[in-house]
């Protein structure tokens, strides 16, 4: 399987998400942010970091970079996209998912490890995951605060769209949600980084629970 | 033609900047300060104004969370 990681600039997870990719057993590209071409991947990660300098609001001007229009083509015909942190910022600013992010409730930068719960295994990202396993893992954001209208919430929580909650709500926020997907289930956003916890000697591996879920759904 | 847009919380949208600058001003000994909400100013100057409300909608405003508004200034 080939898996491709989007670099725009001021991208600083891009990295991190590659090695993420190997480690999970698959061919890591690297899709640049000029280029509108997907290299023929069979499934993408938008990675975090402060895509062009988090200007006007997170993920607002990478949403209209030369790549991410054969991205909104893959997403829209069911192929799997994983968005971490800046990268679900920018699905939310591609209206790819529901809702936005915004600052967090206590206005301080949050860098912590947090304990989610696995909401749904009825995502790509998710598939090799026990329904309500319990994972930690880091996070590190300023604007990781869900936020959606509350009908929108409503129809997130009915249809099993929240994928990842916290048990520790480190934002502010909506429901303690943590990621989502939208309403094919195959493109989802999440705030905690599961590609920085993906070798022992990161500290620990949980993180593979969440990027080997992908060889799960594609049989491999 | 010279344009300012104005891009702020929608109401209701808890504005956690604008939270933090109300608790500041009473710590410098301004009082009565009863809400403060912190947007966006952004200034253009741009050959014609029609497509102003458009560039509002697709880029400067994130219509889920922000309400805008915008003039042509002399």
């Amino acid at each position: 399987m080939r898996i491709g990681v989007t670099v725009f600039p001021g991208s600083n997870c891009d990295r991190d998400a590659l090695y993420g990719v190997e480690r999970m057993g698959a061919e890591a590209v690297e899709l640049w942010h000029a280029d509108a071409d997907l290299k023929g991947v069979d499934a993408v990660i938008v990675p975090g970091g402060f895509s062009y300098g988090d200007y006007l609001r997170p993920g607002a001007i990478a949403r209209f970079a030369n790549v991410m229009g054969p991205l909104e083509e893959f997403a829209k015909s069911g192929g799997p996209v994983l968005g971490v942190c800046n990268g679900f910022q920018v699905l939310t600013e591609a209206h790819l998912l529901p809702g936005a992010l915004l600052r967090n409730t206590h206005m301080r930068f949050v860098c912590d490890r947090v304990r989610v719960r696995v909401e749904s295994v009825d995502t790509p990202w998710t598939a090799g995951c026990e329904p309500g396993e319990e994972l930690t893992l880091p996070v590190a954001h300023n604007e990781g605060n869900y936020f959606a209208d509350p009908g929108t919430i409503v129809e997130l929580e009915n249809e099993g769209r929240v994928v990842l909650r916290y048990l520790e709500n480190p934002n502010g926020s909506a429901n303690d949600i943590a990621g989502v997907c939208n309403e094919d289930r195959n493109v989802v956003g999440i705030m905690p980084h599961p590609e920085r916890v993906c070798d022992p000697v990161l500290g620990s591996d949980e993180g593979l629970r969440i990027l080997r879920s992908v060889l799960v759904g594609a049989g491999v | 033609m010279r344009v300012r847009v104005l891009v702020r919380p929608k109401a209701g949208i808890l504005d956690p900047q604008g939270e933090a600058v109300k608790n500041a001003l009473p710590a410098l000994g301004f009082e009565g300060v009863r809400t403060v909400h912190v947007g966006r100013l952004v200034e253009m100057e741009v050959e014609s104004a029609d497509e102003v409300d458009a560039m509002c909608r697709r880029l400067l405003s994130n219509p889920t969370i922000e309400e805008y508004e915008w003039e042509v200034v002399r």
